[in-house]
Order: structure tokens, then sequence, then C-alpha cells
């Protein structure tokens, strides 16, 4: 069983960290995880920056645009990450959109992922119809997760069928919008986080998008297995560097 | 072999929707009612109404006498500079217009270039009492100027793309993620064949009424409604889809897609993807592109903003690797050539993005007896300030 899968079962509210590979720096990717590891974080995703992501606001767009121009790629990524396994033992999911992907080969990607013991990947841009008649084989083939995301947008027979094809978790969208910090979250949102529980899916929800302090991240796990924090880490990282992440975390005061 | 889009929404291996799921429902909606509310006779009525009293529909099929002699062929323009705002962009704003009312929608938004589609959204959100708000790039706020004073006099807030590259692949990001942002209420009027199934059949049919007209005005004076060559311009490819369309399935007709090769081919600074493009995603859509090695999308050049696309709509990506169309680059300095041969020879100065297909004549002999239809896609008076220092006037 995978790591995504072990880490779901335990019985607590999970709390996941999205940073963007090459940033601040281009060697700053394992550095980054080996601090959020040891400050009890217990899922991450890498980002791997692309040019035109459509899917974030800000924040994260302007991490990718400095990654890019550190230099960060496919390859140097997957060589960073080569023995990241002696080290790092939470779940690892790589975030990208699918070109960059396509470009690299999809199977060769999924290969690379395999080698490293990265355990799933999140492509906003690779529609569930698309990845079922297309690519499901192989990502079933080298032992990754495919997450999905919803919005409250969504409908109730698309959200069972992307339950059904999702192996992991399902990445909850908390609101209509590009990724970044808002503040809090409103009514809609709390009873859309209701909603989705009582579908009693087959898959755990994980929380992201507007998740950026303690009381989003209780907000957004009082139905949800978990919740994740992207742009937020971003804008402080951009502020403070890596050698502080243990202060980050101590002020989401997560046990 | 067809060259429409089929159920999936693909031409051959491109187009698709690759598209975040925030997308979906608007896209899915788009997808199950665009032609079921094309074929509706009332929208039929109101389209066609306003094409003819508003855009200013049929376009003359002009013969050009002293071209034709010249270049000893007979060539046509078709005048899709004579349409209101200036080019045949309006073609599809106004399709696009009333799709929008009929599905709902009071929120417009667009993504414009050198502003030519900016001004035909802005026109038709003017006309209909819709709010209209154009992403347009901070770097092509500053270029074109004239025509974000006239969005602006439309009653149409201009909003700069301040990501990226600051030009038009950024502006169009920035109106996907407002569409994300405002998923109710809100429709993306895109301004050329590109972006997910159904948008690029969608605006290609729009369009389509160039060569429906240009075969019954052929009819008439040539006795025969196909031409032995149609010859348009491609940045996304929306004149040309419109162009072509018709004869698609005709393979008695030549197609000639003619892209911007800016400074040359090899110089880095071009916008010629049918050369320089790898297949890939770029817009919600599986079609040839220009980009990096490693997938990230590059930035174009062409003297007219445009052409200047890193990508092409999938349609015209299956025409290029089908070889149904021939595809050929056009210089900075052959297009602004031809911008002066035109203006001198026929009175009639053209578009930069439009004097790139003129090119042609210069590169592709045809017999005399041949009939060459151009599609003069929009007319010169927003390249003014390019042409002024190009020639220095």
């Amino acid at each position: 069983m995978n790591r995504i899968k072990l880490k779901l079962q335990e019985n607590k509210k999970l709390l996941s960290i999205y940073f963007t590979a090459g940033f601040p720096s281009l060697n700053d990717t394992v550095p980054i995880l080996h601090a959020l590891e040891e400050n009890g974080v217990d899922m991450v995703e890498i980002g791997l920056p692309f040019s035109d992501p459509l899917a974030d606001g800000p924040t994260i767009q302007e991490s990718s645009t400095q990654a890019l121009r550190n230099g960060m790629t496919s390859d140097k990524l997957f060589g960073q990450l080569k023995d990241i396994r002696k080290t790092i033992h939470i779940p690892l999911i790589i975030m990208g959109y699918f070109n960059p992907m396509m470009q690299y080969g999809v199977e060769k990607f999924c290969q690379k992922c395999q080698e490293i013991g990265i355990d799933g990947l999140i492509i906003p841009d690779l529609s569930v119809d698309v990845y079922e008649e297309n690519y499901q084989s192989i990502f079933k083939q080298y032992g990754l997760s495919n997450i999905f995301l919803i919005t409250p947008q969504t409908s109730e027979a698309r959200i069972r069928f992307i339950d059904s094809v999702s192996e992991g978790f399902i990445y909850m969208v908390s609101s209509a919008s590009v990724t970044g910090a808002k503040g809090t979250f409103g009514e809609a949102q709390k009873q859309y986080f209701e909603r989705t529980a009582k579908l009693d899916l087959k898959n755990p929800q994980i929380v992201g998008f507007g998740i950026s302090n303690r009381q989003t991240f209780e907000q957004a796990t009082t139905f949800a297995k978990g919740a994740i924090i992207g742009s937020a880490f971003i804008k402080f990282l951009k502020e403070n560097g890596v050698e502080k992440i243990a202060h980050f975390l101590k002020m989401l005061n997560h046990d | 072999m067809s060259y429409h889009v089929n159920e999936k929404g693909y031409y051959g291996e491109f187009g698709g929707a690759y598209i975040p799921e925030m997308l979906y429902p608007n896209v899915a909606e788009l997808r199950e009612q665009y032609l079921s509310i094309m074929l509706q006779p009332d929208f039929q009525a109101e389209f066609r109404a306003l094409l003819r009293d508003y855009a200013g529909r049929p376009t003359p099929l002009y013969f050009a006498k002293r071209l034709s002699e010249k270049y000893n062929t007979k060539i046509y323009l078709k005048r899709e500079d004579l349409c209101h705002t200036g080019a045949h962009k309006v073609n599809n704003t106004i399709g696009q217009i009333l799709m929008a009312q009929r599905l709902g929608k009071t929120r417009i938004i667009a993504e414009t270039g050198a502003g030519q589609h900016g001004v035909a959204t802005a026109t038709v959100c003017a006309l209909m009492g819709l709010e209209c708000i154009v992403y347009m790039g901070e770097i092509d706020i500053e270029r074109q100027a004239p025509n974000v004073a006239r969005m602006k006099m439309l009653g149409a807030e201009v909003r700069p793309a301040k990501s990226g590259s600051r030009t038009l692949k950024d502006a169009t990001n920035e109106a996907i993620r407002d569409w994300i942002n405002n998923p109710v209420d809100t429709h993306y009027i895109i301004g050329s064949v590109v972006g997910p199934h159904p948008y690029p059949d969608m605006v290609a049919r729009f369009q389509s009424v160039i060569s429906e007209e240009i075969k019954y005005q052929l009819l008439e004076t040539e006795g025969r409604d196909i031409p032995d060559y149609v010859i348009a311009c491609v940045g996304g490819g929306s004149n040309a889809a419109g162009a072509f369309y018709h004869f698609l399935d005709d393979e008695r007709v030549n197609l000639i897609a003619v892209e911007a090769a800016g400074k040359g081919i090899d110089t880095g600074e071009s916008a010629a993807t049918s050369v320089l493009g790898k297949i890939g995603i770029i817009h919600g859509s599986k079609t040839l592109l220009m980009q990096t090695p490693d997938g990230q999308i590059t930035e174009p050049y062409s003297i007219s903003a445009g052409l200047d696309y890193p990508g092409v709509g999938p349609m015209h990506a299956h025409l290029f690797r089908s070889r149904r169309a021939e595809f050929i680059s056009i210089t900075d300095d052959q297009a602004m050539q031809w911008g002066l041969e035109l203006s001198k020879t026929e009175g009639i100065i053209p578009a930069i993005e439009s004097a790139h297909a003129f090119a042609v004549l210069d590169v592709k002999k045809f017999k005399p007896t041949d009939v060459v239809v151009i599609n003069l896609s929009g007319r010169g008076d927003k390249d003014l300030n390019t042409y002024i220092k190009y020639f220095n006037f």
C-alpha cells in the first residue's frame, strides 16, 4: 500500500504543505522537505513550476516564474529528489501542469516518480475524463495515485465519478477561485464542506485553496480529513527564508 | 479524412479540453448547448440581422484588377477590413454575445493582444448593455494605446495582465483565471479558434460566414462557387478558419495559411508555430505550440500583434499535419513591404496581419486562370504608428 493510503488511515487531521520546487533558490527543494518532515508535516506537494499556471493566483505564479528563472526543470527536480527516500518518509506528491509532463513523456515521468518514491500526482489541467481514457493504466502500472480536484460547482454525479476514478484522496477546492489566501471561510463554504462529507465517498477529502492559518485549517478540517497550505507558505518562504520554516509551523500550532 | 471537429472535440489528434476542474461546469454547459442554441431559428435570425445591419455584411469580394494584372492571375480580396470595428473579429463577438445571453450570463470577459478582439467585444457589450472586462498584457497596453482608449469609450474595463511576459498569452491566462473566480454569471468570449473544446469549433462556425459569402459571390462573378486558392494569415487562426471553413472538405480548393516569421525563422524572434512548434497543451487545447524542451511556453515575436501567439488553433494544427493546408511563413519586412504595395496598388491600407497573406504572391507562382482569394482580415488604421516608424513617414 502506498504511503498516501497509509497516512490517510492515521487517526488525525492531516496537514499538507505545498511549495514550488526551485523557489526561493534552485537547490532549496531538499532542505525544505527536511524542514517540513522534521516539523511534523504529514504530507507534501512539490510544485513543478510551469510558465502558464492557469489555476494559480499571483503568489504561486510568481514563485513559479522565479523557480523557472532559477533554472528549475523536470530533470533537475528528479535529480534533486534522487535519494530523497533515504531520509524522507512522509508521502510526497508532485503537483504540476500537464504540458511539462507531456514533453518529458508521460510514461517516462511516471516511471521516474516510481523510481524516486513519489506517491502521487496532482495535475490540475488533466481532467478526469482524459485521464481515465488515456492515462489511468500508466499511472496504475507505476503505482501512482492521481489526485483530482472538486469545487463547490462540481455536481454530485461528477463528484461520484471522480471518486470512482480516484485513489488516495480528493482535493477539495475550498471556493470558486484560483489559489491564494483569503482570510476566513464563509457560511457557503462551510455548507459545501459539510455537504461533501455527507456524500460518504470512498476517498477522504483534503481541502486546499485559501487555507492560511490555524483558524482556516480548523474550519476546513471540521468535516474533511486534512488541509493543504500553499500560497501562505510560499509567502512566508519569500519573506523569511528556508531556515525559519519551523517558525511557520509553530504559528500554525499543529500538533 | 474529416477536417471538422469530432464528437469528442478533436481535429485528428489535436483539440480536446485540458482544463482545471474549476472550469468544467462552464465549459461543459457550453459544449452541451452551443450547437442547439446556434441552430435555433431565432438565434440565426438575430445573428444574421446583426451581421447585416450592424457589422455591415456581406463584405465585398473585390476583384483586385491592378494586382491581378501585375501578378498575372485572378486575385479577389475578401474585404473583412470593411466590417464594423475594422476586422473580422466582430463576426465572432456578435455570435458569442448572443450565445452568452441565451446562457443567462450577465458579465463578459475577453482577452486581447493588439486590442482588435477587445474592441470587438467591448462593442457588442455596449450594444447589449452587458458588463465587459478585457484583459490585456501590460506591454500591449503601452503599445496599443488607441485601442485601449476605444475600449474605454465603449464602456469596457481594461485590466492589465501583469504576469509572465505580459502579452497576449498572459492576458488569456488572466481571463481564464477570472472565469475560474466567477463561474456562475460570466461568459468568456475567446477571440480566436483556440481554447478548450467547444471554443475552436464555435468560433470557426461564427467566422464561417466569410467562406459562405465567398462561395456565392464567386458564383456571381466567376460562374463557379470555388476558388483555386484561399490565402489567409494565421495567429490563433480565426480569420483563416472562417475563410477556409466551407472549402475544408473540397480538396479542389488549395488552402494556404500564412504565419508570421517575425525577424526570420531561425532568429529566435518568430511566431511561425508550424515550423517551430511541438505538440503540447496551451490554454486548454492540445495543439502545436512554441515551447522549450522542458515544456515551458515561449514568447513569440511578430511585428503584428495579432499574429504574436505561441500556439495555433487545433484545427490548423490538424490542417498542417494532414497537409490539407500549405503553411508559409512571411517575415516582418516582407509583410511591411506588402502593406505599402497594397496601399499603392489598390488604395487599401491593410492591417499588418493581413499584409502577411499578400506576401504569398511573391513566394508562390499562380496560373493566369487561377482564382485566388486573399482574406483581407483587417484594416491598417490601428497599425499606422507601426507603419510610420517602419517607413519613417
